[in-house]
């Protein structure tokens, strides 16, 4: 049970940024149903720009890379997914402190906090049809799966799942914060942009810790 | 799609050079991080007015950059809010030692990265003070919702608020001159068709040639309700009920009618909207005493119209009256 160290970190973010380029067009297409249009050509800018970043710049410890995530997020990508996610980035960097490798437990604090930063920011709770929707129960699945004797990657393999699942789940609910929520009940049937971003990103992170 | 562009990626930054272009008596356009302040700030002793929010609404906000308006102006990506960065930029470069006030308008984007960028500011001990537009009717139940939408209320904020500055208000007084604004103005929006942002290449929504979509958003983002198109007196009457009776307005009450177009509405179709809003305040005895038509708050290429009213008292006119010189809103100078 091998710590995740700095490499993991930066294969993570290199991989977040792969599959948001390449999935960016759905998430607009999402996002269009039920908000502005603009989800995936935002996070596609704002994660350009983190590895641009990561280029000139040797982030010694995980959390060192997290925080220039966040930073660069916060200044690229605009609307509410910037700040959010890159509280989301920030909030995770700070539990991961300057831990030059992290286990299960360490991994689980630092989705906690992740998630919990979201939730301060954005004051949406479960079930508003958020990216919280996404991050709640990853969190909740990363838990029980470190409490069964998971290690790192296992912890990011559940959350994985969850994520995923959860993304799904929002698609019969009524939005009750952001654009969406303007819709009323015309939201239903539509995925949110943004619980499906974050479990791409979550995914990222669980094949990163495997190599898959 | 067709459009006046060299590249959906540089829409903004193109139009910030034109802009800058066009008004230089009246403007510096900054760029990296981008924003437009008055070309004579920071104005020493005065509250600085700093807005913004995602581009695509011009003239909103660069056109109301100047005397008697906004010291400030920060444009996002196409409907998209500005980082807190270039907001905090120009927080500092309006900045004339009396405090800033920021004005954003209630969508979640411009709430967060404004709050942010208030943040930093305060933390660089630039006393800044947020005043949270939201006039948008359409959005009943705010406590299920992200709260009412800020939309063409914004203009009437920014500019009163201005005047309040320009005639030498402190920050608190400015910040509650703004606030009484939001408080007496209702709006409430249609589109016939929806917009095209350019790095998106497709309309935003569908909406079929017979079908109008009440209660708009300014971002293309759907309304509450889709109906079948009607004559232009019944679709007016459809946004005047909720707006009249909101705050609510009462006979006799003095107000500002201002019929704002979202981008592609002909001109002339304005004043017949004005016309139907004019004849039912006219059979509830409401006083129209101010008023405004035209294209403030845009929604890039999409048809459609909001309705906004204001509540005035003689302050709030006196106040509209000073005045003014920016790009799109000029008297009195």
């Amino acid at each position: 049970m091998e710590a995740l160290g700095t490499e993991w970190a930066l294969d993570w973010i290199r991989r977040s940024a792969a599959v948001i380029a390449e999935n960016k067009g759905e998430l607009s297409a999402l996002d269009r149903a039920i908000g502005d249009g603009d989800h995936g050509e935002n996070l596609d800018r704002g994660f350009r720009a983190v590895i641009a970043k990561l280029e000139g710049a040797s982030p010694e410890t995980p959390g060192a890379v997290l925080k220039l995530v966040a930073t660069t997020l916060i200044s690229t990508v605009g609307g509410a997914s910037g700040p959010l996610l890159g509280t989301a980035y920030l909030k995770g960097a700070q539990a991961a402190g300057d831990a030059p490798g992290l286990d299960g437990a360490a991994v689980v604090s630092l989705l906690t906090a992740a998630r919990d930063g979201v939730v301060a920011r954005g004051k949406a709770e479960p079930g508003d049809k958020t990216m919280v929707d996404a991050w709640t129960p990853a969190v909740d699945a990363a838990t029980r799966a470190l409490g069964g004797g998971g290690d790192a990657s296992a912890v990011l393999e559940a959350a994985a799942i969850a994520a995923a699942a959860g993304a799904e789940a929002t698609e019969p609910l009524i939005a009750h914060k952001g654009r969406a929520s303007y819709l009323g009940e015309r939201a239903i049937g539509h995925r949110d942009p943004g619980a499906q971003s974050s479990a791409l990103q979550l995914r990222a992170a669980a094949d990163a810790a495997t190599g898959a | 799609m067709k459009k006046l562009i060299r590249d959906p990626q540089t829409v903004v930054p193109d139009a910030l050079a034109g802009f800058a272009a066009a008004h230089p008596g009246l403007v510096r356009v900054q760029t990296d991080p981008d924003y437009i302040v008055r070309a004579d700030a920071p104005v020493r002793g005065k509250v600085g007015l700093v807005s913004g929010g995602g581009s695509g609404h011009e003239p909103l906000h660069g056109g109301f950059v100047g005397y008697g308006m906004l010291d400030a102006a920060v444009p996002g990506p196409v409907f998209t809010s500005p980082t807190p960065d270039p907001i905090l930029e120009a927080t500092k470069a309006v900045d004339g030692g009396a405090g800033v006030l920021h004005i954003v308008k209630n969508y979640t984007g411009d709430v967060l990265n404004f709050e942010t960028a208030a943040d930093l500011a305060s933390a660089e001990d630039i006393q800044v003070e947020t005043v949270v537009v939201d006039d948008d009717v359409a959005v009943k139940d705010s406590l299920y919702t992200a709260g009412r939408r800020g939309v063409a209320g914004t203009v009437l904020v920014e500019k009163i608020a201005g005047a309040a500055a320009e005639r030498g208000d402190d920050l608190a007084g400015v910040a509650a001159i703004a606030r009484t604004v939001n408080a007496n103005a209702r709006s409430m929006g249609l589109a016939l068709t929806a917009p095209i942002v350019p790095h998106a290449g497709v309309p935003s929504f569908d909406i079929g040639d017979d079908e109008v979509e009440i209660g708009i958003g300014i971002h293309g983002e759907p309304g509450r309700a889709r109906i079948a198109w009607e004559p232009v007196d019944g679709l007016v009457a459809r946004l005047m009920e909720p707006i009249l009776e909101d705050l609510p307005f009462t006979s006799s009450d003095d107000v500002l009618l201002f019929v704002n177009g979202m981008g592609a509405t002909p001109l002339v179709e304005l004043y017949i909207v004005f016309d139907a809003a004019a004849s039912i305040l006219r059979e509830r005895s409401i006083q129209i005493s101010r008023s405004l038509v035209g294209n403030f708050v845009t929604s890039l290429d999409m048809q459609g119209v909001s309705i906004t009213l204001l509540r005035l008292d003689d302050e709030l006119k006196a106040l509209w009256d000073a005045p003014v010189e920016t790009a799109a809103l000029r008297w009195g100078r």
